[in-house]
């Protein structure tokens, strides 16, 4: 600490400055996308490049839901978000709760090879996964982004580590009363969970929101895409218009961001959760 | 008895999914891996036939899958690394007692990790654009020549690098700053007292103390860069001259575009076979350094 009891001041600016700059390189292309996605089409291929546009327009977005379908994407990605999250996490709050704190036979067995399968990469299940959805006649459906992903291992994990912290005495006292398993669940457990649920809820909505290679294998139908979907296909077809891709990334990106900036605390305590006191 | 019932009742539902339509499929691949699965056969199973290791072996006689190879080791060793610094740097830049607004830095230097990546590549090949790119614009301030980033063979897989450190390293960097927070103020005092310089507090204190979840982030990390896909998916489509074509890129294409299956699962397999491998050494490694 030398150095900063001789020149504290030198050592603040410099620390605050370097974290300035970083900043700039995370937020500046961010800003950029949303000035960009209010300027005239062909405003910004120019050089020097224009960071604000010289008029506001939205008729980037007017056309994206105009011709581009972006309406029916974005009511599948909010669609199919919702109702995996909503599913996922009962299930894996479900189970992740019983391997803490229930028991049954072969209990910390089967947990151990849910672990051990954690290092398998979920792309190794993808083309078998395929052609079972083919058979069950969910390919091309929102049943084929829905149905593999209703549960998930380190949901499951994160709850157990979450749940094993809930003293045995208030299971006991509740199942004395007479309460059965599932009367003590919703009552006595839930609320205790809550703080799990929710870090587990931000987490699946913002994975399900951004997930890309499995609906791109899935779903066929342009009907179907989600906004990640879309605009990779899009961006395919209009190399040239920046304007109207920068629209369609902000419609894409601006409802995680703020879904991040206002739930940001349990997101982040969920990766520090899964790893650090794991 | 009543409550082993209710206990399977919480989680059957979960193992049902997973063990359906994951541990299923796994098997599955391994078993399609040793045939010809193609599209005559997705069409009617009576034309599939096994096949061995003849999968694997053309594989190994595949120019491109090598090539494919190449390019994903290329981005694990120098993405992984430069991403890992950049995200020490960070998470020591935060914890220092000198930041002020540290929420607001926190907030500012992650945002891009929650950012969708498709959206995002998007963003990044406009900053790309070797005319009227930011990036040119400021390089050419600084009086260097504009770069063709992703039409230049040489240059697609550095551009793609520099933004997947971008997109990145935030998460790692809330990992590392959360063990920075939890090694105690009391061993930073002793080796003061001791009279050791700030060098030697991070080198004999930080480190040692940070070591286990310096392996995990590792662990973790070059994992997650081993399936490297949408980058190139949406930045480069594998180009130029193929420079950009990773691992899974060519299992996309040749599963879903050619309906190669049977080759496609083999592709598959040895990706997961070489970040297994990986991951086994490194956790070793680990072990030998610990007990060292």
């Amino acid at each position: 600490m030398a150095v900063c009891r001789v020149r504290p001041r030198l050592a603040g600016l410099l620390v605050n400055g370097l974290l300035l700059g970083g900043a700039t390189i995370t937020l500046l292309p961010l800003v950029w996308m949303v000035s960009v996605s209010l300027m005239s089409p062909g405003e910004a291929s120019a050089f020097p490049p224009p960071l604000l546009p010289g008029r506001v327009t939205f008729a980037n977005y007017r056309e994206l839901f105009a011709h581009a379908g972006m309406g029916r994407y974005l009511v599948n990605s909010v669609v199919l978000t919702i109702v995996v999250t909503l599913v996922s996490v009962l299930f894996n709050v479900a189970a992740g709760y019983a391997f803490a704190k229930l028991r049954f036979a072969g209990r910390d067995r089967i947990f151990k090879v849910l672990l051990g399968a954690l290092v398998i990469p979920s792309q190794v299940a993808m083309v078998p996964l395929f052609l079972l959805l083919k058979q069950l006649g969910l390919v091309n459906t929102y049943g084929g982004v829905i149905v593999p992903a209703m549960a998930g291992i380190f949901g499951i994990f994160v709850v157990r580590q979450y749940a094993l912290s809930i003293p045995d005495d208030l299971l006991e006292a509740a199942r004395i009363d007479g309460a059965n398993e599932f009367r003590i669940f919703r009552s006595v457990i839930a609320p205790v969970l809550k703080p799990i649920v929710v870090t587990l809820a931000v987490f699946t909505s913002l994975g399900t929101w951004n997930d890309f290679m499995w609906p791109l294998i899935v779903l066929n139908d342009s009907e179907l895409y989600t906004l990640p979907v879309a605009l990779a296909s899009l961006s395919r077809e209009h190399v040239q218009d920046n304007e109207l891709m920068m629209a369609g990334s902000v419609l894409t990106t601006l409802p995680v961001l703020l879904v991040f900036l206002v739930l940001q605390r349990y997101y982040i305590e969920g990766l520090t959760l899964g790893s650090v006191k794991g | 008895m009543r409550n082993v019932g209710a206990a399977w009742c919480f989680v059957a539902p979960a193992l049902l999914v997973i063990a359906v339509f994951f541990f299923l499929p796994v098997v599955a691949g391994l078993a399609m891996s040793l045939t010809d699965f193609d599209i005559y056969a997705l069409a009617d199973s009576g034309n599939l036939r096994l096949v061995g290791l003849q999968n694997y072996a053309q594989l190994l006689q595949t120019p491109l899958f090598w090539q494919a190879f190449g390019n994903t080791l290329y981005f694990v060793v120098v993405g992984v690394p430069l991403s890992i610094t950049v995200s020490f740097g960070a998470a020591l830049l935060l914890h220092s007692r000198l930041v002020k607004f540290q929420a607001f830095f926190r907030t500012a230097l992650f945002a891009p990790v929650v950012t969708t990546l498709v959206a995002v590549a998007v963003i990044w090949r406009y900053l790309f654009h070797p005319h009227y790119g930011l990036l040119n614009y400021a390089l050419g301030l600084l009086g260097i020549p504009p770069i063709d980033w992703l039409g230049d063979p040489h240059w697609a897989m550095p551009a793609i690098i520099v933004f997947a450190v971008w997109k990145n390293f935030g998460y790692n960097m809330i990992i590392l700053l959360a063990g920075l927070q939890s090694i105690p103020g009391q061993l930073y005092e002793a080796a003061r007292i001791d009279g050791a310089s700030m060098w030697q507090q991070f080198r004999h204190v930080t480190l040692p103390m940070l070591a286990p979840i310096v392996t995990m982030v590792n662990i973790l990390t070059i994992a997650g860069y081993f399936q490297l896909f949408a980058e190139p998916y949406v930045m480069t489509q594998g180009g130029p001259l193929q420079s950009t074509v990773s691992v899974l890129y060519f299992m996309y294409e040749e599963g879903f575009k050619w309906w190669n299956l049977g080759s496609a699962s083999a592709v598959a397999f040895v990706l997961f076979l070489f970040i297994f491998c990986v991951t086994a050494v490194q956790l070793r490694l680990a072990r030998w350094q610990s007990a060292a």
